[in-house]
């Protein structure tokens, strides 16, 4: 029964695959419409990324590939830890203490609506080189939504459970440790999930302008240079390396909440 | 654990809750009442008679108006520290498991090293008959047994009073009369000066040294009844013939006041 239920949603997500492939093949190949009819088709791309010998100098044998991947994961991964280190203490701060919320709740609120690629300019301007600057305008985003969810985790906790460790005998510094910390947990994650989405989007928008390497960099380089099939082999290779930096965090995030786990049934 | 000690004294407290917009609230008025050490304390009585705020009272989370309270002739005021417990629903943090719920107030006060809290607590798991479920989390156990896991966390402080304030509201009936044993038992083994809010006459006679019935709001202690049943009880002494006499007393009783009550509001 099971492995039919799961066979089927297998079915499903390859369906899904093949139509989006085919819409793109149909729209390239046979859409009367001259712009759409000068964008590379799906097998073009693919030939292109698996070629030992690409024609536009980047696929899966040529080691620039991976310098690129490796510089953008870097970026994206360092602006992602120094948001947590900064963002998860600051939110757990903002909901544990009501006299610092009121006094920075503005600020954020303030702060957060501005898109990361307007800090660009001064990101450059602040920084010495272009690296600082693209992983700070990434950080930005990723902190904002780190210490968001952070904050809400802390306020959605029951005010049952800091009645009855108070009833206990527990300290602020108890509490903080047993009940804000691990209550606040779930939605810290959903946070950290939002935070990596968002720094691989800011990131990306950021290596477009400012960087010499990177995936973003390799798009906007391929727009330039009219080699079209690189545009959608740095998409694709932004897609797998986004999904599996969100996958990284669930699996932390499941190991670490043991209990959700076996409460909802899904664990051992 | 103290063998005599626990006894609860109140004189004259009354409550009053001002609620905007509307007339005052008295939820006690005059309650006076002499719970008695190492013995089972039922207070009885309707729905919305002030029970509640009663138990908040006796818990220290709430100062009367009016009137004082002392445990063993010293006046208690604000939460009594470690020498009153209050049983709570709700009191078990789903992301510890119950061994580690039991043992957190031992533990954060630092009364008991986390070894000795543990030995403990399974001694008081085993009691209750969750022996198995030590290492599971408080959404892996059904109603009743949160209910004795939560009662072992409250137990585990070794209090000389215990206030429990409807322990088993919202348990089915099954489930309910299981607690109610097990509850028994408990009592008939520790001798634990006791204070249980009911608003079921049933449980209250099968659990009661004394009942101790209230009147509608504003709520004071009206009648105390004394249940000879003998002990140690059994389900069986529900079919009794003094079994029956006392619910009728007590049913006398109850009708009595709030009739009584309603009467003095037509003379007035």
């Amino acid at each position: 029964m099971n492995t039919v239920v799961r066979n089927e949603k297998y079915w499903l997500m390859a369906a899904g695959y093949i139509g989006a492939i085919f819409l793109w093949y149909a729209s390239v190949k046979w859409l009367p419409i001259s712009s759409f009819n000068r964008l590379p088709d799906p097998l073009s791309v693919i030939r292109e990324w698996l070629s030992p010998d690409p024609s536009y100098g980047i696929s899966i044998f040529t080691s620039d590939y991976y310098v690129h991947i490796w510089y953008s994961t870097y970026r994206a991964f360092t602006a992602f830890f120094l948001a947590v280190l900064l963002g998860v203490p600051l939110g757990i701060f903002m909901g544990w203490n009501a006299k610092f919320r009121e006094f920075s709740g503005a600020l954020v609120g303030l702060l957060r609506p501005i898109p990361p690629l307007a800090w660009v300019p001064l990101a450059i301007l602040l920084f010495p080189g272009v690296e600082p600057a693209v992983i700070f305008v990434t950080f930005l985003v990723a902190f904002f939504a780190t210490t968001m969810n952070t904050l809400v985790g802390v306020r959605s906790i029951d005010e049952d459970y800091f009645r009855a460790a108070r009833c206990l005998g527990a300290s602020r510094t108890d509490i903080l440790r047993d009940v804000i910390v691990p209550g606040a947990l779930p939605h810290i994650f959903t946070g950290l999930q939002i935070a990596m989405g968002a720094a691989w989007f800011s990131l990306v928008a950021g290596e477009m302008i400012a960087a010499q390497y990177g995936l973003g960099y390799v798009i906007w380089e391929a727009y330039n240079l009219i080699q079209y099939p690189t545009i959608v082999i740095g998409m694709a290779t932004l897609g797998i390396v986004g999904f599996l930096s969100s996958a990284a965090i669930r699996w932390v995030g499941q190991r670490l909440m043991q209990w959700r786990e076996e409460s909802l049934g899904l664990g051992g | 654990m103290n063998t005599t000690s626990g006894a609860l004294v109140g004189k004259n407290i009354s409550k009053t809750y001002a609620v905007k917009g509307r007339a005052d609230a008295v939820a006690l008025k005059d309650c006076t009442f002499h719970f008695e050490a190492n013995k089972l304390n039922v207070v009885m009585g309707t729905s919305g008679c002030g029970k509640s705020t009663l138990a908040y009272i006796l818990a220290g989370y709430i100062a009367p108006d009016e009137g004082n309270l002392t445990l063993d002739g010293q006046p208690a005021k604000g939460p009594i520290g470690n020498r009153l417990m209050v049983f709570q629903e709700t009191a078990l943090w789903p992301w510890m498991t119950v061994e580690d719920n039991v043992t957190f107030g031992p533990v954060v006060r630092g009364t008991l090293s986390r070894a000795r809290a543990k030995a403990r607590s399974h001694e008081l798991l085993d009691k209750f008959g969750l022996g198995d479920f030590k290492t599971k989390y408080p959404e892996q156990l059904s109603g009743g047994m949160k209910r004795r896991a939560e009662l072992a966390q409250a137990l585990i402080n070794s209090p000389d009073v215990m206030v429990l304030d409807e322990p088993f509201r919202g348990l089915d009936v099954m489930s309910r009369e299981l607690m109610q044993e097990y509850f028994l038992r408990l009592f008939e083994d520790t001798g634990l000066t006791t204070i249980f809010i009911t608003s079921e006459l049933e449980e209250a006679i099968f659990l009661a040294d004394r009942i101790y019935i209230m009147s509608d709001a504003p709520g004071r202690i009206v009648d105390v009844i004394e249940v000879d049943l003998p002990r140690p009880r059994e389900v069986s002494c529900l079919t009794t013939e003094r079994y029956r006499e006392l619910k009728e007393i007590a049913l006398k009783s109850l009708y009595g006041h709030i009739k009584t009550e309603e009467n003095d509001f037509a003379i007035s």
